[in-house]
């Protein structure tokens, strides 16, 4: 269960503050799939990086499991995002000098979790990389490279997912196999899926859409089905 | 070309944002720059120095020197220059115990007897001051400071030497024309010559120098005598030296010292172009995107070319000037590096020249080595604009003109720099041949151990570790370059501690073999029974004793030394003068081996530190048909050096008496054993008649005793001289370690560069470790793990480059032992080895860690904003 409350978040800028998110709240039930929708620069980023435990908010607060991300120090956030969240960038972000299998352990090899090669394996079977697991990113197209990151996204079996523009760099095919994946793990795992993204296309295929313009919160509506 | 200003413009422009990282990789060369301009300028002062005090070295025009007192020629010629007005002075100089009798102090002393104005240039300076003209007033003594220490002397006490007494005037502050450290083995006592009879001092077997000095001070008359009477004068062993003479061959010695000195700035210059060259491909990969735009846009590949070339020269300008300037100053830190070693005072100034060269020189090299990166960007197609390249393959550049003229160019720049620097073409050629094969066995080392490292991963090793050897190879990684330079450095430095350690290990108290600790000479013979009874009466043990017999070879196979060919310029001047013209030139080692006076000694048994290579010994007692010539054992070098083989004929001159010889073996001799060793061996019965000296080698527990023994032998012996060899091994520890701990101040300059490189490397992956830190991050690394990681990297690289640079030194270390210093026993002394590597590793780690410390800064967010 992740609580949004009253989030707030102004940067200073030549003397003067600039608000990016104002007064931003909504909760997101666990198994959920939300996509959070709005031109650039209507604060996206900024909310994903706060309830990642990235960046601290100016004011309210972000609640994961009942957790109070404030409350944490900065390697007790990071602590739970190895523990309890998943990412998957629009540019891969893959670490360029592991292979792919090595990659995806990262998160349970932070952990100092054992059995880390057999679970990578078997995450790399499921996004259809099985065989390319000693590959260098860059001995890989990008679809591979978000496949890869997909793998990494969900080897530590995170209870959250936050997707930020996952097919932004892909070609639109492969963009669209990459959500299908996504998707496909979201129902099977139970892992809940926060979506950013400014493609209305790809948001409609979440259950739920949160939308913001300005720094809030425009909208908050189920999806038809 | 009117379009050079703009392009130049546009180049100032685009290093916006990159002007302190490229000024970084770039200053890879101002270390090494420093230290060339530090030497040239410091190198400058002391030529001037030389140039200016020439009579003052000497203290005259021109010196006669002889180790036999002169003979009928030799005093004729001062004679008839005395009643010609011409001031002479004589200096007596020889070796002998001084006692303090109040304190019971004694000590091996030079003792030079002065009779007459000496010196004629510069003066000498003592404590009180003044005192040096007192000195011929009286039984009076001068001396170094360290007699005073060592006798525990006062000034105003009477020191004994000999069987005479003289009252202590002072100390010596300063003696022109001699470098301070010459003292440490023997401190100097200077005596009026009038009282010298009265030491009784002169016997048979001392080792003694005569000196006559001459003021002639009309331009070149100096020369005209010299050449005049050299020829004359040498018959009667007399050798003639002048001042001029004398700076010239200081000018060059020193000369020599300046280019060796710039030598190893130059190995420092060097590998400060590799950084560049590592660099500038890195930054250059970096500015794929910026080229290909400007490609895009519509320049040129010369145009792009030109752009970067632009701002390497100007940041390589730059990076030279400050090394520059560090250069001027560090020349004020060499005189004090070098106190003690310099024979004369240095006046350092900033010398133009140097820092010119300097400049230029830095400035050239930085460009040299930018070059190949550079010339790579010809090959960046503006399509890269609109399709990001997703694999980095290497390019190959196969039949390229501009890259094999840049390659050339490259070469041609480092073995022209190697060549001027060394001086001399055969001797440059050399060095950049040893630079060549040094660089590439670092380089082929660094590869291989990369390579090994990188197996490391396989294991089950935590993950900050294997993360940290994964690091070693990222994209673009500078691993080699940075293990090639700083290994270098710890090369130089390692080659250099393990050079020291090895000659001065053999002469050090409980070695295997040098158990002896004190060793008295010119021991008379009738002397001999006494001395060792004085020895047994103390507890003292003789551990070792040898007669000497003085002799010089008379003929060989038949045919006389005084009659062979004397080839040209190879003991030009002081022969057989002693040890202050004891080198010999190139070549001149035959001429030299037929006319030296040996030492020789009679026994009927090989000792320890000798082995039978050739030919057969002698049997104890052995008889030989009457009239047969005696058999000699010569040692191997000096059989060569004389050309003589096993079955050769040699009769030597002993004191008058001829006494005919067969070569009958020659040997193999450990010198640097400090033992009695000889280049001649005799059968007993062959020279036991012959006037001869004894040394005895003995062994006393403590300090006190060895001060307690020497007090009573001088006290019944006052001709005998006493050494005690602990002082000796501490006045090597102190020369070695003054002349290593200059290099090793220029050695430095190497690591130094070395961690600028790394500097540099950090630097270049700056974007991409700050990058992968901050999505380590998101993924849920502790600031502890991302730390590690670091750290583990940075350590790798420091022990790589230890490991490479310390192993390859073991070996070189070896090869110069054996084929250099022919020392026959070679160790490592490991954990000093150890103490190196691991200080490195933590340099690295320090240097590595400040470089990365902006990737602490960073909020996991940026990740998400990407690039």
């Amino acid at each position: 269960m992740l609580i949004v409350q009253d989030l707030h978040k102004s940067y200073r800028s030549g003397g003067q503050s600039l608000a990016v998110l104002r007064d931003v709240s909504f909760s997101i039930a666990p198994g959920e799939f939300v996509a959070v929708v709005g031109p650039s620069g209507s604060g996206k980023t900024t909310l994903l990086g706060l309830m990642a435990g990235l960046d601290h908010p100016t004011r309210g607060t972000v609640r994961l499991d009942g957790t109070d991300l404030a409350s944490l120090t900065e390697d007790g956030r990071a602590r739970l995002r190895r523990e309890r969240i998943g990412f998957v960038f629009q540019s891969f972000q893959l670490i360029p000098t592991l292979t792919a299998r090595e990659n995806v352990q990262v998160p349970l090899e932070l952990g100092g979790r054992d059995g880390s090669g057999a679970r990578a394996d078997e995450l790399l079977v499921r996004v259809g990389l099985g065989d390319r697991g000693h590959h260098y990113p860059a001995q890989l197209s990008g679809g591979e490279q978000q496949r890869v990151a997909v793998a990494r996204a969900f080897v530590h079996s995170p209870g959250i997912l936050f997707a930020d523009e996952p097919t932004g760099n892909l070609d639109a095919a492969t963009g669209h196999r990459i959500v299908e994946l996504l998707t496909e793990l979201n129902r099977e795992l139970g892992t809940t899926l926060v979506l950013v993204t400014h493609d209305p296309d790809l948001a409609s295929r979440a259950g739920r859409t949160i939308r913001l313009a300005d720094g809030r919160v425009v909208s908050d509506e189920a999806n038809p089905r | 070309m009117s379009a050079f200003p703009k392009l130049a413009a546009l180049a100032w422009r685009e290093s916006r944002f990159a002007r302190r990282r490229l000024f970084l990789f770039l200053s890879s060369i101002s270390l090494g720059v420093a230290a060339l301009v530090a030497t040239q300028s410091f190198a400058a002062s002391l030529a001037a120095g030389v140039r200016d005090q020439a009579r003052v070295l000497l203290g005259a025009d021109a010196a006669l020197s002889s180790n036999r007192r002169f003979g009928p020629r030799a005093e004729a010629l001062l004679d008839s220059l005395r009643r010609a007005g011409t001031p002479t002075a004589r200096v007596t100089s020889f070796a002998s115990m001084a006692l303090a009798p109040r304190t019971g102090g004694t000590r091996l002393a030079q003792v030079r007897a002065v009779e007459g104005p000496f010196p004629f240039y510069g003066e000498i300076e003592t404590e009180p001051a003044g005192r040096w003209r007192e000195l011929a007033r009286g039984r009076n003594v001068l001396v170094d400071p360290a007699l005073l220490v060592a006798l525990g002397a006062r000034v105003g006490d009477s020191v004994k030497l000999g069987e005479a007494h003289f009252r202590l005037l002072g100390t010596l502050r300063k003696v022109p024309g001699e470098a301070g450290i010459s003292t440490s083995f023997a401190p100097r006592a200077y005596i009026p010559a009038r009282h010298l009879p009265e030491t009784g001092l002169l016997r048979f077997g001392s080792r003694v120098e005569y000196e006559a000095f001459l003021r002639l001070p009309a331009p070149g008359a100096a020369e005209r005598l010299a050449g005049g009477y050299r020829e004359r004068l040498r018959a009667e062993r007399v050798g003639i030296r002048t001042a001029q003479r004398q700076q010239e061959r200081l000018s060059d010695a020193l000369g020599r010292l300046g280019r060796y000195l710039g030598l190893i700035g130059t190995f420092a210059l060097l590998l400060g172009g590799i950084g560049v060259a590592s660099a500038m491909a890195a930054y250059m990969a970096e500015k794929r995107e910026s080229i290909a735009t400007l490609r895009c846009l519509g320049a040129t590949a010369p145009q792009v070319v030109t752009i970067y070339l632009l701002q390497a020269g100007v940041m390589g300008i730059a990076g030279a000037a400050l090394g520059a300037a560090a250069g001027v100053a560090v020349q004020w830190v060499l005189p004090r590096l070098m106190r003690g070693l310099l024979p004369v005072e240095v006046e350092v100034g900033v010398d133009p020249a140097s820092v010119l060269t300097g400049v230029g020189v830095g400035a050239w090299v930085a460009v040299a080595f930018a070059l190949l990166p550079l010339l790579a960007t010809r090959r960046v197609s503006p399509l890269e604009t609109l399709r990001r390249r997703v694999v980095m393959e290497p390019e190959p550049a196969p039949r390229d003109p501009w890259t094999w003229g840049a390659r050339l160019l490259l070469a041609g720049s480092v073995v022209l720099l190697v060549v001027l620097q060394a001086g001399e073409l055969r001797l440059g050629l050399g060095f950049a041949g040893g630079i060549a094969a040094t660089l590439a066995g670092l380089g082929a080392a660094a590869w291989g151990t990369v390579r090994g490292v990188r197996r490391l991963r396989a294991g089950g090793l935590p993950y900050p570790l294997r993360q940290g050897v994964a690091n070693l190879y990222r994209p673009g990684n500078q691993t080699r370059t940075v293990v090639l330079a700083l290994g270098f450095g710890v090369f130089l430095l390692a080659v250099l501690y393990l050079m020291q350690d090895n000659l001065l290990r053999p002469l050090r108290p409980g070695a295997e073999g040098a158990r002896a600790n004190l060793v008295f000479f010119d021991v008379q013979e009738d002397q001999e029974a006494g001395v060792r009874a004085t020895l047994d009466a103390g507890g003292v043990r003789v551990l070792q004793r040898a007669p000497i017999v003085p002799m010089r070879v008379a003929a060989i196979n038949g045919r006389s030394v005084a009659r062979m060919p004397r080839p040209e310029e190879q003991r030009p001047e002081g022969e057989d003068a002693g040890p202050r013209d004891g080198d010999e030139g190139p070549g001149g080692a035959e001429g030299w081996a037929v006319r030296r006076e040996y030492r020789s000694t009679y026994r009927d048994t090989l000792v320890r530190s000798e082995k039978l290579l050739e030919g057969r010994w002698w049997g104890a007692g052995e008889r030989r048909p009457a009239g047969a010539p005696a058999p000699v054992s010569l040692e191997r070098g000096i059989a060569e050096d004389l050309g003589v083989k096993v079955g050769d004929r040699i009769t030597w001159d002993v004191q008058g008496v001829q006494i005919p010889t067969r070569v009958a073996s020659l040997r193999e001799v450990d010198w640097a054993r400090f033992e009695p060793n000889f280049f001649a061996v005799f059968p007993s019965d062959a020279l036991a008649g012959a006037p001869q000296t004894w040394v005895l080698l003995a062994e006393a527990a403590t300090a006190a005793e060895r001060a307690g023994i020497q007090r009573d032998v001088v006290r019944r012996y006052p001709n005998v001289a006493a050494l005690d060899l602990t002082e000796v091994q501490a006045a090597l520890d102190d020369v070695l370690g003054r002349v290593s701990l200059v290099i090793r101040f220029l050695a430095g300059f190497s690591i130094a560069t070395g961690f600028v490189v790394l500097l540099g490397a950090v630097s270049v992956s700056r974007l991409q470790r700050i990058r992968e830190s901050v999505l380590l991050r998101t993924l849920g690394a502790t600031r502890g793990q991302i730390g590690s990681i670091l750290l583990v990297e940075y350590a790798l690289l420091g022990l790589l480059a230890a490991g490479v640079g310390c192993g390859l030194a073991v070996a070189a270390g070896w090869a110069l032992s054996r084929w250099v210093f022919e020392l026959n026993d070679y160790a490592v002394p490991l954990l000093s080895l150890l103490g190196l590597g691991a200080a490195i590793a933590l340099l690295a780690m320090g240097v590595g860690w400040w470089g990365s410390r902006e990737t602490f800064r960073r909020t996991p967010l940026e990740a998400l904003r990407g690039d």
